[in-house]
């Protein structure tokens, strides 16, 4: 199943809602690494709060994701990691390196904001639009 | 009462088998593994370690065998109840399983977190292999 990615102001927010085959991670990959040029997108918000696995295979690959958009020159968040899910992961020595990680989307889009020093993204959108 | 037990045990199978030759395979032999253990009770962290091994596993059968399969079962030791996950496959086999063993080794160049990184996710993992015949894993996980 598709990975639905959602344009909010300069940020794609994805959000991972069933278990994913590895095609679906690699086309996630695809599909963000692309709209991130697309639309001039700052920021990329991965939401896997539903997700309630993450074994090497979509650790790794969230990693590249991370890393390739960065070299797009935006900046990737991981957001909704589930304590269980963390537990695992560290059993099972899975790192994500220097991706960076949030509780939740409010504070992916908090981390991203000040990252971007930019006050509210969906104000920047409305002045866009009224000087427009 | 042996009746019974056998309505039961239709109602909610004890064991299930999971061929593995794609990576939709993976996604299947994870639901069925939750499906168990959520039947036996385990507790949410265990059910997510529980349904990791069986990620990593099913993995390793395609990363190193292409096809295989994934056997899940219920079974109970003096009164202790646990699941026993058992990845088989026919491929190429493991040459030093005590080396396969040791933390960090891969010969994938660390595609998979291997059967060290399964071994700390359940309480017994046991292998069988002989080169050019296949391998056997059978990780337990019990209960508390």
């Amino acid at each position: 199943m598709e990975v639905p990615i959602l344009k909010q102001g300069s940020y794609l927010i994805a959000t991972i809602q069933t278990a994913l085959h590895d095609s679906d991670m690699l086309q996630l990959r695809d599909a963000l690494v692309t709209k991130v040029g697309r639309f001039r997108s700052r920021g990329v918000i991965v939401d896997v709060t539903s997700m309630d696995v993450m074994d090497s295979f979509s650790s790794r690959t969230l990693r590249d994701i991370a890393h390739m958009i960065r070299l797009r020159g935006a900046e990737m968040v991981i957001v909704g990691i589930q304590p269980e899910v963390a537990f695992a992961m560290v059993q099972l020595g899975l790192m994500l390196e220097d991706v960076p990680t949030a509780l939740d989307l409010e504070e992916g889009l908090s981390f991203l904001n000040q990252r971007m020093r930019i006050p509210w993204v969906g104000q920047t959108e409305k002045k866009k639009q009224s000087t427009l | 009462m042996g009746g019974a037990d056998r309505k039961e045990e239709a109602e909610h199978p004890l064991k299930s088998t999971v061929p593995i030759s794609s990576d939709e395979n993976i996604v299947a032999a994870r639901q069925n593994g939750r499906a168990l253990a959520l039947q036996l009770g385990f507790s949410s962290t265990d059910l997510v370690l529980i349904t990791t091994a069986i990620s990593e596993l099913a993995r390793n059968i395609l990363l190193y065998a292409k096809r295989g399969e994934i056997l899940l079962e219920i079974v109970s030791d003096n009164g202790r109840k646990g699941i026993i996950v058992v990845a088989r496959d026919s491929g190429p086999g493991i040459a030093n399983v005590d080396r396969a063993l040791q933390p960090g080794f891969s010969t994938s160049g660390n595609l998979g977190l291997g059967l060290p990184g399964v071994r700390k996710l359940m309480d017994d993992v046991r292998i069988l292999s002989r080169v050019g015949e296949g391998t056997t894993v059978t990780a337990t996980k019990w209960k508390r």
